[in-house]
């Protein structure tokens, strides 16, 4: 059954940046949108099974680490070759100071 | 130019990557992908890592996995193309068939060098899947390896034979590491890696005959016999020219072609590893990238161009190679620069930025985790492409985050 999860402080992430969250054995991207919202994907890339909070996020973009395979943050979309599956995206909210993810 | 059939030759990462570029565009013509390998186009980038090291037997890792060609109705032929006749715009394979085209692309790629001494045949080269379980097959069965060759292939074939512990001795002609690609500071520091994880390196050496011994062999050098069970050779690789040569088109490093990669024949292409073309972000000069990253990019680049896009290719070059835990990256032409400034990323781990006279960022070098490099080199890239001319005092100080330089 999902339950919400509590990640971090709101400031430990930066403005348009990304941060890696482990838990019960999985592996999450939390990110945070230029405009100051959060949302949570699946932490390793659909192609080499890298972890994307060692990717640039530009916008709503995350690109990852290894090759230049995209996906929109927002909706796990994958941006054309070299990633072609979708990642898993998760709901995030802010509480207060803190910031929690429904897995 | 009327485009009802487009044939590809070569089935590896650019021709592969045209073929589906061509459709993703939307061509709803005929393309052939002609390929000598049994395989459809796969990832090279493993063969050097995963596939020596992972515990499972590996299989080649298929582009945009699996089966995705024939999805696309891209017929795939597995066959040499012998000979290109212009006049009739035909192609004529091994097997006999006759392929009639509107564009031809070339995308032959490089074969490995093969060293020229007596016994250079007990050296084994990497460049396709089945080199590959030739190599892991060896390795395996073997205590001590010796890699010929201290660049990309020798140093990552070094670093998998030393992951699964055997006892490892690069040898290199030069007198230092990976020259051709990469700024000294950054060889330097990834060859101290590899001697604190006990991987001997000889450099200066000049080789002059391997010989079969009774389990294995011995190659002899002007600074001793080296025994080993196996011996491999990572030095370098050559333009497959053969084809277009033949039909008399341009070459010169390469099949020559313009800025949208099209050669002297208005109806034939060439990409990739095989292609020597002009860069205009570094007035013109001439590259022939061997990178992962280039034949992805001119096979998505091809695509457009065959459809009417006039756009010249203007990608960076960009390379990047794993050893053991971490990972070199360089983007840009480090040639291009005459000064350079380094940072410290933390870790262990350093980027190099190097600008021209003008002061504007032309290439850019990471060595290190890849959490604390690939972040940066991708900033860097874009830095690049804009034409920016940040401060050494901004590039050096790792406090400054390079987003807020572009």
């Amino acid at each position: 059954m999902a339950q919400w999860i509590d990640v971090c402080a709101k400031d430990d992430i930066e403005a348009e940046d990304v941060m890696r969250f482990d838990h019960e054995g999985r592996t999450f991207a939390v990110f945070r949108s230029p405009g100051d919202e959060f949302f949570a994907t699946d932490g390793l890339c659909t192609h080499e099974k890298v972890h994307l909070a060692g990717g640039l996020v530009m916008d709503e973009i995350i690109e990852c680490p290894k090759h230049n395979g995209r996906f929109n943050y927002k909706t796990g979309a994958a941006k054309g070759a070299p990633v072609c599956v979708d990642l898993k995206t998760y709901r995030a909210k802010l509480e207060g100071d803190r910031v929690l993810i429904e897995i | 130019m009327v485009l009802n059939v487009i044939v590809i030759v070569g089935a590896g990462e650019a021709g592969g990557r045209a073929a589906v570029a061509l459709r993703a565009a939307g061509f709803a013509g005929r393309i052939v992908l002609v390929g000598e390998e049994a395989h459809a186009p796969y990832e090279r980038p493993p063969l050097s890592k995963a596939a020596i090291t992972d515990p499972a037997t590996p299989a080649p890792v298929i582009i945009g996995d699996g089966g995705r060609l024939t999805e696309l109705g891209v017929e795939q032929m597995a066959a040499a193309a012998l000979a290109i006749d212009r006049s009739a715009r035909r192609v004529e394979l091994a097997d006999g068939r006759r392929l009639g085209y509107d564009a031809l692309v070339l995308a032959t790629g490089a074969r490995a060098r093969a060293l020229t001494l007596p016994g250079a045949e007990l050296a084994l080269t990497l460049r396709s899947f089945e080199d590959a379980l030739r190599l892991r097959e060896a390795i395996h069965a073997a205590s001590r390896v010796l890699v010929v060759g201290g660049g990309f292939i020798g140093l990552e074939l070094a670093a998998s034979a030393r992951t699964l512990r055997r006892e490892v001795t690069v040898l290199e002609a030069d007198t230092r590491l990976l020259r051709r690609s990469t700024p000294e500071p950054l060889a330097a520091a990834l060859e101290a890696r590899h001697a604190a994880e006990g991987v001997e390196i000889v450099k200066g050496v000049r080789l002059e005959r391997i010989e079969a011994t009774a389990g294995g062999v011995v190659l002899h050098t002007d600074a001793g016999a080296y025994e080993a069970d196996a011996v491999v050779a990572g030095i370098g690789a050559a333009p497959r020219v053969e084809l277009a040569q033949a039909a008399g088109l341009q070459v010169d490093n390469g099949i020559v072609v313009d800025g949208a990669l099209r050669t002297g024949d208005p109806a034939i292409y060439a990409i990739g590893d095989c292609a020597n073309f002009p860069h205009p972000l570094f007035g013109g000069r001439r590259l022939r990238l061997e990178a992962w990253r280039n034949a992805f990019d001119q096979g998505a680049h091809v695509a457009k161009a065959l459809l009417g896009e006039t756009e010249p290719f203007a990608a960076l070059p960009w390379f990047w190679s794993d050893q053991y835990d971490i990972m070199l990256q360089m983007v840009g032409l480090a040639e291009a620069g005459v000064s350079v400034t380094r940072r410290d990323l933390g870790g262990g781990a350093q980027m190099l930025f190097h600008l021209d006279a003008q002061g504007r960022l032309v290439a850019a070098g990471a060595l290190g985790a890849i959490e604390k490099t690939a972040r940066e080199i991708k900033l860097a890239e874009r830095l690049i492409v804009r034409g920016a001319a940040p401060t050494p005092a901004a590039l050096a100080d790792p406090m400054t985050n390079l987003k807020k330089l572009l």
